[in-house]
């Protein structure tokens, strides 16, 4: 999910970079006198591991496969404010030195996925172990729970970006049809990672868990992989994608529509010219944005969606793809 | 006779989880002198060395390095003067250069400048390694981290050099570059390890532990050469090596 | 781009380019970048201009064009979603051969791909140039909290050793004949990267403690940050405010 250099422009860009930096700033500040000195190297070290992990192949039918981001399992195993310091420092650096996401796209970048992901996850999972019993168990659904919505809000975060300042005339509809639609599906492979690398700690180390530690768990865990469960997480998250291709996503024009609104009243000279200059989609979205009484025009939308349902597969194939031939080098060059 | 560079005095330990390591280790070590710590796995050697800098705070007994005891308020002084080699070079060069790694030590003692450079040099080149000062520590093979991580210690000017298994994993040249590199230093060397060659070309004095405590204390050869002794403790010598046959030609006089 | 090579990224050189302070490259690049992302896509001409900017600075560095180009290739997946531009834009479309295409889509794609090709073509100049170390102290100088460098020096440090462990845990699995295709077959993976996490938690608290056997009291000693004179400032941004100039014509314009 990371946004390459060109697809936001620059304005949004620079605006997240500023909403980034605030944001970690806060962060920052919130630990400096809870970070001890022991961390740094202890964060820096969960840093490697999660560039680690974000490259390792992990099935998920018929030999392909798909990929973690992380932004849950760093908020659940360090605690979010250490979380989103070590997913920002993971993003500089795949930018920086790894080409992975634009520099100048850094800023939307930290907000979606060191920000957004991380804290979301961190929200709803507190919010359920709170609801649920103090289990070994309750701990990984919370986990898995917790990882598909904050995957699902990191998209929401892009096509929000996207609707600000995006440069590619796709309908504000469409992207979020195949961005967000995409990632609910992307977030079932995620919550199931997060659970399982999380089960795999708590059965030996649970003490290095935040997520436990503060809710008093402190003895190893074992917790079984249970099928029901795990097969009502896997229909349920297809269920939302589905709901959020179908239903949603054809209402998603009408929220740039607010913010352009908002913007022009409040006089933002730099959004009349964007539109007019960079192209953006609120320009030239398509009449299938609107919601219409038709049948025939709810089809056609449907048709639409399903094939941009197929390219966004495609995108995630090929991305996937990338990671296992970066894999594959490592292999080759050891 | 000087005071001991080392003096530990029946120092106690047990794990957080309640397992009893240390139970009354005692010795002391004169300066000069090049000692071996031999032992089965699992006898509290690693866990004894973490209490010569203060890493660990023992339950009780008590550790005195060239006269200053090691307590909170001493650390600092205590670190510079013990030189701890750990086992592993990747968690001891954990700097993004050697020049960083080696200089870190000394830097934190507040030096700078044009005397950093100089020690930064001269530690790397008692070592052989002065023409890797630039390069990143992960693209050295590992006998070269072993020495590298010698001279991140050496930088700060030790009194006594501590060395955890500094022989393990290393091809048989590496080995020979790393005793050569040991026998030039003038320092005096507690030295843990399985390598039982090793410890009888590099040190003419050698302990035993094993249950948390010193069991023996004595020449190395008198030690390796009692068989009784060695399997008691599971240790054993090489296949065909004798150590009354070794000449160890090169060691320092004890 | 394996993980195992940040040092590969780095090309030994004594251009100016080279001997240029890292922070001062860094205002650089982000100058050019700027630019690049600034100018509106259709404006063709000025990414010439950029292009040949950015040309011009890896030439100073002695870097060759096949380098450069051999770099590209290596970031050119991230941009192949920028193809699926054309097909699903909106607005007016316009028929080639068999396919219709969006106008807005193509220029969106365009747009994509070269604003993401020079700002990594930027780049490669820049991480060609300036070791990693140096690259961290740099950014330390443009004031990027200590935290964040350190950290970043950390993963730098640690990325090889905790990718090689992993590398030898899935050479162990494969050699037990575990070959995943199913989504349900992938726990073992998922156990060893729980395992690598305890792992790499047990090798951050041995750092710390060789850390602190060296002395360490809570910051890491600033090593030599080299300072940068108006010679090298005039020199490292000479290039970067032509294109930004072109830019802000290409905006105004």
């Amino acid at each position: 999910m990371h946004i390459p250099d060109g697809f936001i422009n620059l304005a949004t860009s620079a605006g997240a970079g500023v909403t980034a930096a605030g944001g970690l700033g806060a962060v920052l500040h919130r630990v400096r006198t809870t970070l001890s000195e022991r961390q740094i190297p202890l964060a820096g070290l969960a840093a490697a591991f999660i560039f680690v992990v974000q490259m390792l192949n992990f099935p998920v039918a018929a030999g392909t496969s798909g990929h973690l981001l992380g932004g849950a399992l760093v908020a659940i195993l360090l605690g979010p404010w250490v979380g989103a310091i070590v997913i920002s420092v993971v993003l500089l650096l795949q930018a920086l030195l790894f080409a992975d996401g634009g520099v100048s796209a850094l800023g939307l970048n930290v907000v979606n996925m060191a920000l957004i992901g991380v804290f979301v996850a961190w929200l709803v999972f507190r919010l359920l172990t709170a609801l649920l019993p103090k289990t070994g168990a309750a701990l990984v659904g919370a986990a898995a729970v917790a990882s598909w919505v904050s995957v699902v809000a990191a998209s929401g975060g892009f096509v929000l970006e996207y609707a600000w300042g995006g440069t590619g005339n796709a309908p504000v509809s469409t992207v979020f049809a195949a961005m967000v639609g995409v990632h609910a599906l992307i977030g079932i492979g995620e919550g199931l990672i997060t659970a399982s690398v999380l089960a795999a700690v708590l059965a030996v180390r649970p003490d290095l868990v935040y997520g436990a530690r503060l809710l008093g768990v402190r003895r190893a865990v074992a917790v079984r992989a249970d099928r029901r469960a795990t097969a009502t997480f896997v229909l349920a998250g297809i269920a939302a994608a589905l709901l959020l291709v179908v239903v949603v996503a054809p209402h998603a024009s009408s929220a740039p529509d607010g913010l352009e609104r908002v913007a022009s009243d409040h006089g933002f000279a730099w959004t009349g010219q964007t539109s007019a200059a960079a192209g953006s989609p609120l320009a030239h979205y398509s009449v299938g944005g609107v919601p219409d009484a038709g049948v025939g025009t709810i089809l056609a939308g449907a048709i639409g969606l399903v094939l941009t349902f197929a390219v966004g597969a495609l995108v995630l194939h090929i991305s996937a793809r990338r990671g296992a031939s970066r894999s594959t080098d490592d292999a080759v060059h050891r | 006779m000087s005071a001991p560079a080392l003096e530990v005095r029946g120092l106690e330990y047990a794990y957080p989880d309640g397992t009893q390591v240390l139970r009354g280790a005692d010795f002391h070590i004169h300066p000069g002198e090049r000692v071996a710590l031999l032992g089965p796995n699992g006898a509290g050697k690693t866990t004894l060395v973490l209490h010569l800098n203060g890493i660990l705070t023992p339950d009780g007994g008590d550790v005195t390095v060239a006269g200053l005891a090691v307590q909170p308020r001493t650390v600092k002084e205590i670190r510079r003067r013990v030189g701890i080699v750990f086992q592993d070079p990747d968690d001891q060069l954990f700097m993004t250069t050697v020049r960083q790694d080696v200089a870190f030590g000394p830097a934190n003692y507040g030096v700078t400048g044009e005397e950093l450079d100089r020690r930064v040099m001269d530690a790397l080149t008692a070592v052989g390694m002065a023409g890797v000062v630039d390069r990143p520590p992960h693209h050295l093979s590992l006998g070269e981290r072993r020495r590298v991580a010698v001279a991140t210690v050496l930088a700060m000017n030790p009194e006594i050099l501590v060395l955890d298994e500094p022989s393990s994993n290393m091809d048989p040249a590496s080995r020979r570059e790393l005793a050569d590199v040991l026998t030039g230093l003038e320092i005096t060397l507690l030295m843990i390890t399985h390598d039982l060659p090793y410890a009888l070309e590099l040190c003419p004095r050698a302990m035993i532990m094993n249950h948390g405590r010193i069991v023996a204390d004595g020449p190395t050869a008198a030690l390796l050469g009692n068989r009784e002794l060695m399997s008691a403790n599971r240790l054993e010598l090489p296949l065909g090596f004798d150590p009354s046959l070794a000449r160890p030609e090169r060691l320092p006089a004890p | 781009m394996s993980a195992g090579h940040t040092h590969a990224l780095y090309v030994h050189g004594d251009s100016r380019v080279h001997a240029l302070p890292a922070h001062v490259k860094l205002v650089a690049l982000l100058i050019v970048i700027v630019a690049v992302v600034a100018t509106p896509r259709e404006r063709v001409g000025v990414f010439a201009a950029h292009a040949a900017v950015i040309i011009a600075a890896a030439a100073c560095a002695h870097l060759s064009p096949r380098f450069i180009g051999g770099r590209l290739l290596i970031g050119a997946p991230f941009l192949a979603f920028a193809l699926l531009l054309p097909f699903v834009g909106g607005g007016d479309r316009i028929v080639v051969g068999a396919l219709s295409l969006s106008v807005g889509g193509l220029w969106g794609a365009w747009s994509v791909l070269v604003k993401g090709t020079l700002a990594l073509a930027a780049s490669v100049v820049v991480t060609a140039t300036t070791p990693v170390p140096a690259l961290l102290t740099g950014l330390g100088r443009l004031r990027v909290p200590v935290v964040i460098t350190e950290i970043a020096g950390f993963m730098v440090r640690y990325l090889e050793v905790i990718a090689g462990e992993m590398h030898r845990a899935k050479v162990a699995m494969a050699a037990r004949g575990y070959q995943p295709r199913w989504a349900w077959q992938g726990t073992a993976l998922a156990t060893s990267a729980g395992a690598l996490f305890i792992r790499s938690h047990e090798r951050g608290e041995r750092v710390y403690d060789a850390m602190l056997s060296r002395g360490y009291q809570g910051r890491l000693p600033q090593l030599g940050a080299t300072a940068a004179t108006r010679a090298d400032w005039a020199r490292a941004l000479a290039l970067p405010l032509c294109a930004a100039a072109a830019a802000a014509l290409a905006v105004i314009g």
